[in-house]
């Protein structure tokens, strides 16, 4: 009884603090400084129609290789907790057989959502879309396989492979970037071409490339290992 | 007009989150977490951001509760 | 009165009902499933705050095509640099998800129980 009146004061206090943040809060009517600098200057330096992704590839993209990072530790710790459990014994488990529409559909179906997956991270900086969005449609096309076929298995060491591959080569697309322009990420090595169409902004679409393929992997591992061994914890 | 939509979404949005935390079938909660991230992602586009909606909608609100539910399924199992 | 009525308000009073909603959430359930989607619901919720910063009167999407021209881009766009932020935060926010959800399987298979009450080992 105590201890929840000492919660709900607290919570009381915190709802206060907000309240007089949000009271305070107007809406602004014209872009401050700096983003009024990238939606001037982007298209032209960067040469990519998505403002977006120029800001996260080239103008932030240190903050895109410590989230890449992220996603990898993440991973990996996931990886190595339910690996660690794979050491019991294993019962056989008694599947239910998956119904019909199921099984159709998802012929029809998965061939689409990677096709759909791919064009999402390909098309990165013309329409809304990039890596990330395109890598988890990918890891929901093999999650798809998952439900309507429980008993396929899926190569370990294929995912790993396209994942640490991948990734390393994100890292030498900035290290490119650094010896042949000038910094870090930088994309201009590559011919800027018209803004708008498929081959313009530079190595762009080739980052894109190589986050999209990363993700899906790096998704479809975390879904694998928990998928492992479903019959015993 | 964006105004009424931007209030009707936040009515429902508070439910479903209230529902989400309450319930007593853990499933029922699960799914309703997922319905909050769906009704984000329409927030998103409301507020101009088309990039943000599209991740919403395929990270916080499809992968987030496949993943809840392998989750539960694993612990329900494990009794037998 | 007629300062609260705006989009981008109405927005971020979502946003914080959204966090207090899950912050309650994670404070006072004892199931460990709960407490994850508590913490889940509180992600959602400050990043609809994040946004909601974002947004200038009357602007549209910062997509350059035939409807916003590169010489009036910077008059008609709302600000690109928070819907980066909020991109690269809901990625990060399925990672921590996922290892919560690895952690409470380990829990469980050590001591059979989704109550937060029956792990006493830390307590003093």
């Amino acid at each position: 009884m105590i201890k929840k009146g000492i919660l709900l004061l607290l919570l009381v206090g915190f709802v206060a603090i907000i309240g007089s943040l949000l009271i305070n809060f107007t809406g602004s009517n014209e872009l401050n400084p700096l983003a009024r600098y990238y939606a001037e200057n982007g298209p032209a330096e960067v040469g990519a129609a998505n403002l977006v992704t120029a800001v996260v590839v080239t103008y932030r993209g240190f903050d895109t290789l410590g989230e890449v990072t992220i996603l990898f530790i993440a991973a990996a710790i996931v990886g190595f907790f339910l690996k660690v459990m794979n050491a019991d014994n294993g019962r056989p488990n008694k599947l239910r057989k998956t119904s019909e529409i199921l099984e159709t559909a998802s012929t029809l179906l998965v061939p689409t959502i990677f096709m759909l997956g791919v064009y999402i991270f390909v098309n990165g900086h013309l329409t809304p879309g990039g890596g990330f969005q395109g890598g988890a449609v990918i890891a929901t096309g093999v999650m798809m396989i998952i439900l309507a076929q429980p008993t396929s298995r899926f190569n370990h060491k294929l995912i790993s492979v396209l994942e640490s591959v991948s990734g390393v080569g994100f890292v030498a697309m900035g290290i490119l970037g650094l010896i042949l322009a000038s910094g870090f990420l930088n994309n201009a090595f590559l011919p800027l071409g018209k803004l708008g169409s498929l081959l313009s902004a530079g190595a762009i679409p080739i980052i894109y490339v190589f986050i999209g393929i990363k993700v899906g992997s790096e998704l479809t591992g975390i879904l694998d290992s928990l998928k492992e061994n479903q019959n015993e914890i | 007009m964006s105004l009424i939509l931007a209030i009707f979404l936040g009515v429902v949005i508070l439910v479903l989150a209230v529902t989400a935390i309450y319930h007593k079938n853990t499933k029922v909660a699960i799914i309703a977490t997922g319905a909050v991230g769906l009704f984000a992602s329409v927030l998103y586009l409301l507020l101009a951001a088309p990039d943000v909606a599209l991740t919403e909608a395929s990270i916080g609100s499809g992968l987030s509760t496949i993943i809840f539910f392998y989750v539960l399924n694993k612990i329900r199992h494990s009794n037998d | 009165m007629a300062q609260y009525l705006t989009l981008e308000f109405l927005a971020m009073l979502i946003g914080f009902m959204l966090i207090v909603v899950g912050l309650w959430g994670m404070i006072t359930q004892k199931n460990l499933i709960k407490i994850v989607i508590g913490f889940s619901l509180f992600d959602t919720g400050l990043n609809i705050v994040i946004v909601s910063m974002a947004y200038i009167k009357n602007s549209t999407a910062p997509i350059i095509d035939k409807a916003v021209d590169v010489s009036q881009a910077a008059s008609k766009v709302a600000d690109p640099v928070p819907q980066a932020l909020v991109l690269t935060s809901i990625v990060i926010g399925l990672g921590v998800t996922a290892l919560m959800l690895a952690y409470v399987l380990r829990m469980y298979r050590e001591k059979k129980s989704l109550d937060i009450n029956s792990y006493t080992d830390l307590k003093w």
